[in-house]
C-alpha cells in the first residue's frame, strides 16, 4: 500500500486555448481532509474532474487508489471514490430510494445498507419515498451526500458541498465529513464558505487561475502569509496616550468605535506585546486576539499571485 | 452485461414515469387500430385479405411517425444529460462510456419495442377477432411488419444517439434530428424520384444500393416486397421482381443502421471532455 491516496504531478489541462489547469502539483494522503479554495473558474472543477478521471490530463500524471483514473481498467478505482458534484441533478420522477438504489447497483455497493446511509445523512424515512422532484435544497443535497457514501470510499470529492444549506445542515454536514475522516477515508473539499473550513480542513490549498499558489496547514499559511495578528483592547479610561507609549514601535494602533483599540503586529512578536501591555498596570477591561482568517490569508496569497 | 441492464431499466423506468411509454403506445395503438378497421372494410374480392390491407397502410405510415418518436426521445439523450449536470456524477461511477451509451439506448430502443409491440399487437388482435379466416402466412407477414418497425424505430434512436453525442447544445441536437427525419423520411426519397424521373438513366444496381442506403426505404422495401400476399395488394410485385434485395439483406442492412450510428456514438462519446 502506498502513502498517498492520491498523487498529482505537474498536471496541466487545456481546452482549446484556454489553461483550466497549469502545472499543479498535489498529493492526498489517507485520513486526510484537504479544503482547496479559490475564485469561480481557478481550476479546482477542472483539477477534481481530472483526479475522477472524466478528463485526461494535456501533461503530467496523476495516480489515484493506486491505478490511473482515467486508464479502462478503473473500476476497482472508482469503486472506492466518492464524487459530490457542484450543481447534483437527480431525476425528479425517481423517488429517493429509487435514486440511491440505482447508484448502489452501479457502484456494486449493497442496496440493503441503503436504509442505514439515509439515516446517516438525515433524510426521513418518509421523504425517502417521495419523488426527487419534490425535493428542497437541502434534502437533494443530503441525498447527493448519500449517493457520495455509497460503498464507504477511501477517497472523497466534495465540490462545493454546502453551497444553499442553512447552518444546521452545515453542522452536521461536517460532522459526518469528520467521522469519515477519522476513519481513514481522505476528503477533498472546494469551497466558497473559507470560514466554516477552519477547523474542519488539515491542510488548505489555494488556486488561482489554474495554479497552485499556497498549500499548508492553516498555521503553515499563516506565517507564510505573515499576516498581522490584530490584539482588541477595551480601555476603560480610553487612555490612548499611555498604551501608545507601552506599545512602542512594533505594533501599528487604531481606533475603533466603542472605546475599543486595536493593535497590530507580527505573529512572532505577539506574546511580548500582550506581556508588556498587562504587566505594567494599565487598565484593560477586556483583550480579545483575532488571528488572521482563512479569508484574509485567501486575499492575501491573490494579491501576492496577481503581483508576481 | 449487468451495468448495461442496470442503466437500461432506469431508463425504461423514467420513460413510464414521463408517460413516454404510454403516450407513444396509444398514439400506436390508436393508429394501427384505426387503420385495420378502415382497412378490412373495402376487401372481399380482390384476394387479399384484411392484414395485407393493413400492414400496407400501416408500415406506410410507420415510416413518417415511428422514426420521429425515435428521434424525439433520443436527441436529448446525451447531450441533455450533460447539460443537466447529471452526466459528470454517472461517469464518476464504475461505468465505461460505451456501456453507459449502450445501456441508455437499450432502455430506450425497449421503449420503442414495447410501444410497437402492444400497439400494433391490438390491431392484430382486432383483426383476429373481426371473423375472416386469416393464413399463417398473413400473421407471419404481421408479425415480420412488428418486428422490421422496432428495428426501424432503434435505427433512428441510434441516429439520434449519433445527433445527441455530436453537439454541445440541446438545440442543435434538436435540430439534427429533424433534418435527419425530414432527410430520410421525405427528402431522399423525393429526390430519387426526381432523379428518376429526369431520365439520368440510373441503373437498376444503382438505385438498388440508394434504397440500401436509407433505413427507412429498407423498411418500406422489406414489408412491402417481401411477402408475396402484400406485394401483390401494395402494387408493387413487378417492383419485387427488378429489386434484387433479398430479405436478409435487407434485414442486414437495416441492423447495420442500428449499429454502425451506435458504434460512432460511443467512439464519439468516449473522446468526448465532458
Amino acid at each position: 500500500m502506498t502513502d498517498f491516496t492520491a498523487q498529482v504531478q505537474g498536471v496541466t489541462k487545456r481546452y482549446g486555448e484556454t489553461e483550466a489547469v497549469r502545472g499543479v502539483d498535489l498529493t492526498l494522503a489517507p485520513g486526510e481532509c484537504v479544503a482547496m479554495v479559490g475564485h469561480n473558474g481557478a481550476g479546482k472543477s477542472s483539477l477534481i474532474k481530472l483526479m475522477l478521471g472524466l478528463t485526461t490530463p494535456t501533461e503530467g500524471r496523476i495516480r489515484v487508489l493506486g491505478g490511473d483514473p482515467a486508464s479502462a481498467a478503473c473500476s476497482p478505482i472508482r469503486r472506492r471514490i466518492g464524487f459530490l458534484p457542484e450543481n447534483v441533478a437527480f431525476h425528479p420522477s425517481m423517488t429517493g430510494r429509487e435514486t440511491l438504489d440505482f447508484y448502489a447497483r452501479l457502484k456494486g455497493a449493497p442496496c440493503r445498507d441503503n436504509d442505514a446511509l439515509f439515516e446517516r445523512v438525515g433524510l426521513e424515512p418518509a421523504a425517502i419515498k417521495r419523488r426527487v422532484g419534490t425535493y428542497s435544497k437541502g434534502m437533494r443535497q443530503r441525498l447527493a451526500l448519500a449517493q457520495a457514501l455509497l460503498g464507504g470510499p477511501k477517497l472523497l470529492f466534495l465540490d462545493e458541498p454546502t453551497t444553499g444549506l442553512d447552518p444546521a445542515l452545515r453542522q452536521s454536514f461536517y460532522a459526518i465529513v469528520a467521522e469519515l475522516r477519522d476513519r481513514g477515508t481522505t476528503i477533498l473539499l472546494c469551497s466558497h464558505a473559507l470560514t466554516e473550513l477552519e477547523g474542519q480542513a488539515d491542510r488548505v490549498v489555494v488556486m488561482n487561475r489554474g495554479r497552485k499558489v499556497a498549500d499548508g496547514s492553516l498555521a503553515t499559511l499563516r506565517s507564510l502569509a505573515q499576516l498581522p495578528v490584530r490584539i482588541r483592547l477595551t480601555l476603560p479610561t480610553g487612555d490612548i496616550d499611555a498604551l501608545a507609549a507601552r506599545v512602542g514601535e512594533g505594533a501599528a494602533l487604531t481606533r475603533l468605535a466603542g472605546g475599543v483599540v486595536e493593535l497590530a503586529c507580527a505573529n512572532d512578536d505577539k506574546v511580548a506585546l500582550v506581556r508588556r501591555i498587562s504587566c505594567n498596570g494599565l487598565a484593560v477591561d477586556d483583550i480579545e486576539i483575532l488571528q488572521p482568517s482563512l479569508d484574509e490569508m485567501y486575499a492575501h496569497f491573490l494579491r501576492r499571485e496577481a503581483a508576481e | 452485461m449487468n451495468t448495461l441492464l442496470i442503466i437500461a431499466g432506469k431508463e425504461l423506468r423514467e420513460a413510464t414515469r414521463n408517460r413516454w411509454v404510454v403516450a407513444t403506445t396509444l398514439l400506436m395503438a390508436a393508429l394501427a387500430l384505426t387503420l385495420s378497421f378502415l382497412g378490412s372494410v373495402p376487401t372481399g374480392t380482390v384476394g387479399v385479405g384484411p392484414v395485407e390491407v393493413t400492414i400496407v397502410s400501416l408500415s406506410s405510415l410507420t415510416i413518417f411517425l415511428l422514426p420521429l418518436i425515435a428521434l424525439l426521445l433520443s436527441f436529448d439523450a446525451v447531450v441533455g444529460e450533460i447539460d443537466r449536470g447529471t452526466m459528470t456524477l454517472l461517469l464518476s461511477y464504475p461505468v465505461a462510456r460505451w456501456q453507459l451509451l449502450l445501456g441508455k439506448f437499450l432502455g430506450h430502443a425497449a421503449v420503442i419495442a414495447l410501444a410497437t409491440v402492444v400497439g400494433y399487437g391490438a390491431a392484430g388482435v382486432a383483426l383476429a377477432m373481426g371473423g375472416t379466416a386469416i393464413g399463417p402466412e398473413s400473421w407471419r407477414a404481421f408479425a415480420a411488419m412488428i418486428g422490421s418497425s422496432v428495428m426501424l424505430g432503434a435505427a433512428f434512436t441510434a441516429l439520434g444517439y449519433l445527433a445527441s453525442t455530436i453537439v454541445r447544445d440541446r438545440g442543435t441536437a434538436a435540430g439534427i434530428a429533424v433534418a435527419v427525419w425530414l432527410g430520410f423520411v421525405l427528402l431522399y426519397d423525393m429526390a430519387l424520384l426526381g432523379i428518376l424521373a429526369s431520365g439520368s438513366g440510373l441503373g437498376v444496381e444503382t438505385l438498388n444500393w440508394l434504397l440500401l442506403a436509407n433505413p427507412a426505404d429498407a423498411y418500406r422495401l422489406f414489408n412491402l416486397t417481401g411477402f408475396k400476399g402484400v406485394s401483390a395488394f401494395a402494387g408493387t410485385a413487378g417492383l419485387t421482381a427488378h429489386v434484387q434485395l433479398s430479405v436478409p439483406l435487407l434485414l442486414a442492412v437495416m441492423a447495420g443502421w442500428i449499429a454502425a450510428p451506435l458504434a460512432l456514438a460511443a467512439t464519439l462519446f468516449s473522446r468526448k471532455q465532458i
